[in-house]
């Protein structure tokens, strides 16, 4: 049904999309995967024309066309899901499917009809949802719900769905996969972006994997693939999708948390009394959905925000009302889940951001002015170390990628050998080869006998990682399980706020 | 203080207050189009004054109130298109370039009347209209249905606005492109035409409410709005984005400008006060505006030019 044919689209100084064929046929789940930049994103705005290719022809049935705005692939049964959503908020659900189509009685709007037909499309894709409700109430699961039956109200016979799962809890992501079993059974394609390749392996009929803008593979036969073949296939090498590691030797607690509470950005209480006890030499796995408290709770380890009840205990000295300095001081690092909003300085320089930290640092001055050979020789050496790629140390960093970015922040906590260290979705957008190092690098922070906190919503993340593994939900711990005990299952219906039935 | 309680004072001061109310509603009904769609348009008070004079000077020379009613509307459509076409088109800061129209209109409306007038001669107004029945109704009648045809229609655009913003797909539009202009923009509504109604509304009100508190008092004369744009402005913010709260507003306004003049022409407030106790309205305004606006959320996409990415 969809057919692209030697697509090149080119950006200032980029090869984003280079002779790329792709096709779609109907009834069948067509995923597209890559790394970062590998030009996914791309070559579906394309298609969705938000972007004209530089080259190349678009076929929808057989017949060249040429779409130039998202109304044009609307109008050819086109329809998408954004990662970020296209929803207005404020607006019911049926203004938000409405909104941009012809009403059957204008100038006045048709809700009521557009009710009856979202309940209709809703049965017959298991895709419930209020009619009626204002979209700022809805869960980001039923927020997604919405703007898939906006395609399907505007009759979408080929859905693009880009990342839907990141914001998915896994029973969420299974309810998703069920509706869009329904949609290929009735005959529709679906082109699925994503980088979780379990999920990819589980509902694709065919994949296509693309690096640096080219087609590097294409796998028709699914069911011989493996996570491992596709990554190495993303990457261009093989790659450790779990760190090696070797039994975690705990020993003494070295953070310990009583009865937490911390409040939200909104005033509402995000942490409700959480108690944890991290031992030296061991990782914590924190599980969750994001919005749990999860933000919270580490800004309050890390000292960015004072608990409203409880302490914090680092190697027996209590840090619950110390400031973000003496946290440091006692040895507390972490790192923030919003790289550029708080772990880098976009417009700074790399050794700027190396050094955003410990600039007090006697080690960096002389006679009360920074001492720049000093400065150099610390950052030239985390570079290196850390295989950081960096132009140079004067390279701004947000010209970085995002995986380098990260490497950066996490060498500048690392470096300062930390007693507790706090990780926040530390390869969320982290291209497969930097995700790798990275675990690899928490691993050795914890042999090292570091006490280490990993929150992820990236469930196999915390798989790989953790030692144990807590389980977050509305601001409480659902229950706490060894790594050796855990399952999937039982961890996503937890993660949903599901108690853990009988162990 | 009891001769202000006696019955012919209350209702003169209560109709006034509602006559006063007219411009100031007007000015806020077009601005709150705009602010719904994510245009904060802070040139109000020039447009006000530019409509004011255009309206003045047509009954001046032609004397026929309604034939300067239209001028006014002419000259707040040609305010208007320019405003969409600097914050729309052009995507430019809404705050500084509202202030540019303001000082145009404050400026060239003062020229003008320099140079085509010069003394100020008093015009006609509008006829009053008492509305059969309703009119004879004791008390009630004489505060309420004994106004001129502006009047009547001023309020009678609340109950359309609402209707229209809440139940036509143009106000579904509206309020749209005022929260999410992306997603508005995803499903093929033009962002820029529907800015570009939205202001030319703003503008056509601006422009009418001038023209009517011209007519209305009468006389032109520097500065005759005395800021009431801005006022309009900040009701917009009071009434929380919704016609009813606006109007709301605009009557608290009106009514306290209205018992502040009773007063002073009583003599209840000394001579030597009455500066002071003309910045009551304002004050007051403010303050209620202080105390009620906070509670609500204004529309996300307000004073954000939208660009599409590409």
């Amino acid at each position: 049904m969809l057919e692209l044919r030697g697509i090149v689209k080119r950006f200032p100084g980029v090869l984003a999309n280079d002779r790329v064929d792709f096709s779609v046929r109907p009834g069948e789940v067509h995923t597209l995967l890559g790394e970062n930049g590998a030009g996914k994103s791309t070559l579906m705005k394309i298609v969705y024309g938000l972007y004209r290719p530089d080259d190349g022809d678009v076929l929808v049935d057989g017949r060249p066309v040429e779409i130039h705005r998202p109304t044009d692939a609307i109008a050819l049964g086109i329809g998408m899901v954004h990662q970020h959503f296209m929803l207005v908020d404020t607006l019911t659900v049926a203004e938000n499917v409405a909104m941009g189509m012809r009403s059957s009685r204008r100038p006045l709007t048709d809700l009521d009809v557009v009710a009856d037909r979202i309940e209709e499309l809703g049965e017959r894709f298991g895709l419930p949802v209020d009619p009626h409700a204002v979209v700022w109430q809805l869960s980001v699961g039923q927020r997604q719900r919405v703007e898939i039956l906006k395609a399907l109200y505007r009759e979408a016979r080929l859905l693009i769905l880009d990342e839907p799962t990141a914001v998915l809890t896994p029973q969420e992501a299974d309810q998703l996969f069920d509706t869009l079993r329904a949609m290929t059974a009735d005959g529709r394609g679906i082109i699925f972006i994503s980088h979780k390749l379990r999920e990819v392996l589980a509902l694709s009929d065919r994949i296509t994997v693309l690096r640096h803008g080219r087609v590097v593979g294409e796998v028709d036969d699914v069911g011989a693939a493996t996570r491992e073949s596709l990554a190495e296939m993303m990457v261009g090498r093989q790659v450790k999708l779990a760190p090696d590691k070797d039994q975690a030797r705990p020993g003494e607690p070295r953070l310990r948390i009583r009865g937490l509470r911390v409040q939200g950005d909104r005033g509402v209480e995000a942490v409700c009394g959480v108690d944890l006890d991290v031992c030296s030499g061991e990782i914590l796995g924190i599980a969750g959905v994001s919005g749990n408290g999860q933000r919270e709770l580490a800004e309050a380890v890390a000292g960015l925000r004072r608990p409203s009840g409880g302490t914090v205990t680092v190697d027996g000295v209590e840090l619950s009302t110390a400031s973000p300095a003496d946290t440091h001081a006692a040895g507390v690092r972490y790192i923030s889940e919003s790289r550029m909003r708080e772990g880098a300085i976009g417009a700074f320089t790399v050794a700027e951001n190396l050094l955003l930290v410990d600039h007090g640092d006697r080690r960096f001055h002389r006679r009360g002015l920074f001492d720049d050979r000093a400065i150099e020789e610390h950052c030239r050496h985390l570079v290196d170390q850390y295989q950081v790629k960096t132009p140079a140390l004067d390279t701004p960093v947000e010209s970085l990628s995002g995986g380098n970015i990260q490497k950066l922040i996490v060498a500048r906590e690392l470096s300062a050998r930390p007693n507790v260290l706090v990780a926040s979705q530390p390869t969320r957008g982290v291209d497969i080869g930097a995700a790798e190092y990275i675990h690899a690098q928490l691993v050795a922070e914890r042999d090292r006998g570091t006490a280490v906190v990993v929150i992820s919503e990236d469930l196999d993340e915390v798989l790989a990682l953790a030692d144990r593994i807590a389980v977050i939900y509305e601001g409480r711990i659902v229950d706490i399980v060894e790594r050796t005990d855990a399952n999937r299952e039982t961890l996503g219906l937890m993660m949903a706020g599901g108690h853990p039935t009988s162990r | 203080m009891s001769q202000f309680f006696s019955q012919a004072i209350l209702i003169a001061a209560v109709a006034g207050g509602i006559r006063l109310a007219v411009p100031l509603l007007l000015a806020a009904l077009g601005e709150t189009y705009g602010q719904r769609s994510g245009v904060l348009n802070l040139g109000v008070d020039g447009v006000m004054l530019l409509g004011a004079f255009g309206g003045y000077f047509t009954v001046l020379e032609l004397g026929n109130v309604w034939l300067g009613l239209v001028v006014g509307v002419g000259i707040g459509a040609i305010l208007g298109l320019a405003t969409a076409f600097i914050s729309v088109t052009l995507g430019a800061e809404q705050g500084i370039s509202g202030i540019g129209v303001y000082l145009f209109g404050l400026g060239m409306s003062d020229l003008l009347f320099q140079k085509l007038v010069g003394t100020p001669l008093p015009i006609e107004s509008f006829p009053k209209v008492p509305l059969p029945g309703l009119s004879s109704i004791p008390v009630v009648g004489e505060m309420l249905f004994q106004h001129s045809l502006v009047v009547y229609a001023a309020f009678l655009l609340v109950p359309i606005s609402t209707f229209v913003i809440n139940r036509t797909t143009f106000g579904m539009n509206i309020r749209a492109v005022g929260e999410n202009p992306e997603a508005a923009d995803s499903v093929g509504i033009s962002v820029a035409r529907v800015r570009y109604a939205t202001v030319l509304i703003g503008g056509i009100l601006a422009g009418v409410a001038g023209a009517a508190l011209a007519i209305d008092l009468g006389i032109f004369q520097q500065n005759l709005t005395n800021a009431q744009g801005f006022i309009a402005v900040a009701l917009v913010y009071f009434g929380a984005w919704r016609p009813l709260g606006v109007m709301g507003g605009a009557l608290l306004y009106g009514m306290v400008n209205s018992i502040v003049l009773q007063l002073k022409t009583l003599g209840i407030i000394p001579r030597s006060w009455s500066d002071i106790a003309a910045m009551a309205p304002a004050v007051i305004t403010i303050l209620a505006l202080v105390l009620v606006a906070r509670r609500f959320r204004q529309p996300a996409a307000l004073a954000k030019p939208f660009v599409r990415e590409t």
